[in-house]
């Protein structure tokens, strides 16, 4: 529950959300984010910092460097996610099952 | 029993599944007539939707506000590419929380089915993070909304502990 909050804090911000859309593209490392999203280096890597904590990104060594990956845990929140929006469309449909029932009693 | 399916596809997509006890004429009319829209489209309990705008015509505008009446609120715009009276809508939308979200490209199909309707509503977002990024969006809102739930049911049943 902890890591789904750190989850929900971290996605709340569209430089992160962004940042996340890169990634599902492939590995990355803090300098090759700078340039397209046009913040300076410590600025990326608060945010990075941000994305790890909240367990959406994983990061290994490489050199000098600190590549980073979509987490696959990320991925599995989907289905906690699905479940959320299964809730307000089943009650959006009963509802429209109301209108329709409203819209052609005589036909019935 | 759940009449609803909704599942992802692929990297990029959710979809959606419905069947109504009713034409698809009259499921076609009640996504597309802002009265009757307004009537149903609004995600979790105690929410409203007091501005709906829908021009139901290729390039027509698309705006949906909601409100939960305790200052909480977020609005959908949208534009329709495609329209096929009464069986298919394309449409595409993000949502502004106030940032607006990557847009969502979605195809809404009404097929007949027996007496009823079928619909299926696919929904394309550009790439993966951007669903997961949807998706989560779509939870604070749902998770907000059972907080409002909650507080008000704890404020006007007082009487109801122990």
């Amino acid at each position: 529950m902890t890591s789904l909050d750190a989850a929900f804090s971290a996605l709340a911000d569209p430089t992160r959300r962004a940042i996340l859309a890169r990634l599902a593209l492939g590995e990355a490392t803090v300098m090759e984010l700078v340039e397209p999203f046009e913040l300076t280096q410590p600025a990326i890597s608060r945010h990075l910092k941000v994305l790890e904590g909240a367990g959406l990104i994983v990061r290994r060594v490489e050199g000098t460097k600190r590549p980073c990956r979509l987490a696959p845990s990320a991925v599995t929140e989907i289905d906690q996610w699905l479940s959320v929006l299964r809730r307000a469309l089943e009650a959006n449909y009963g509802r429209l099952d109301q209108v329709l029932a409203n819209m052609n009693p005589k036909k019935k | 029993m759940s009449k609803l399916t909704l599942k992802t596809e692929g990297d990029r997509h959710v979809v959606v599944t419905r069947r109504f006890a009713a034409p698809p004429e009259a499921v076609y009319r009640a996504h597309t007539e802002p009265e009757l829209i307004q009537k149903w489209m609004l995600g979790p309990e105690g929410w409203t939707m007091p501005v709906c705008v829908n021009e139901a015509r290729p390039g027509g505008k698309i705006r949906y506000e909601w409100t939960n009446g305790a200052g909480g609120g977020f609005y959908v715009t949208g534009e329709y590419v495609e329209l096929v009276p009464f069986s298919r809508l394309v449409h595409v939308e993000r949502m502004h929380m106030p940032d607006a979200t990557p847009d969502n490209h979605v195809e809404t199909t009404f097929a007949p089915d027996g007496t009823g309707t079928l619909m299926t509503m696919r929904m394309t977002l550009p790439d993966a993070a951007t669903r997961a990024a949807m998706l989560s969006t779509n939870m604070e809102h749902g998770m907000e909304a059972s907080y409002v739930r909650l507080e008000t049911t704890l404020t006007s049943s007082p009487a109801i502990n122990g």
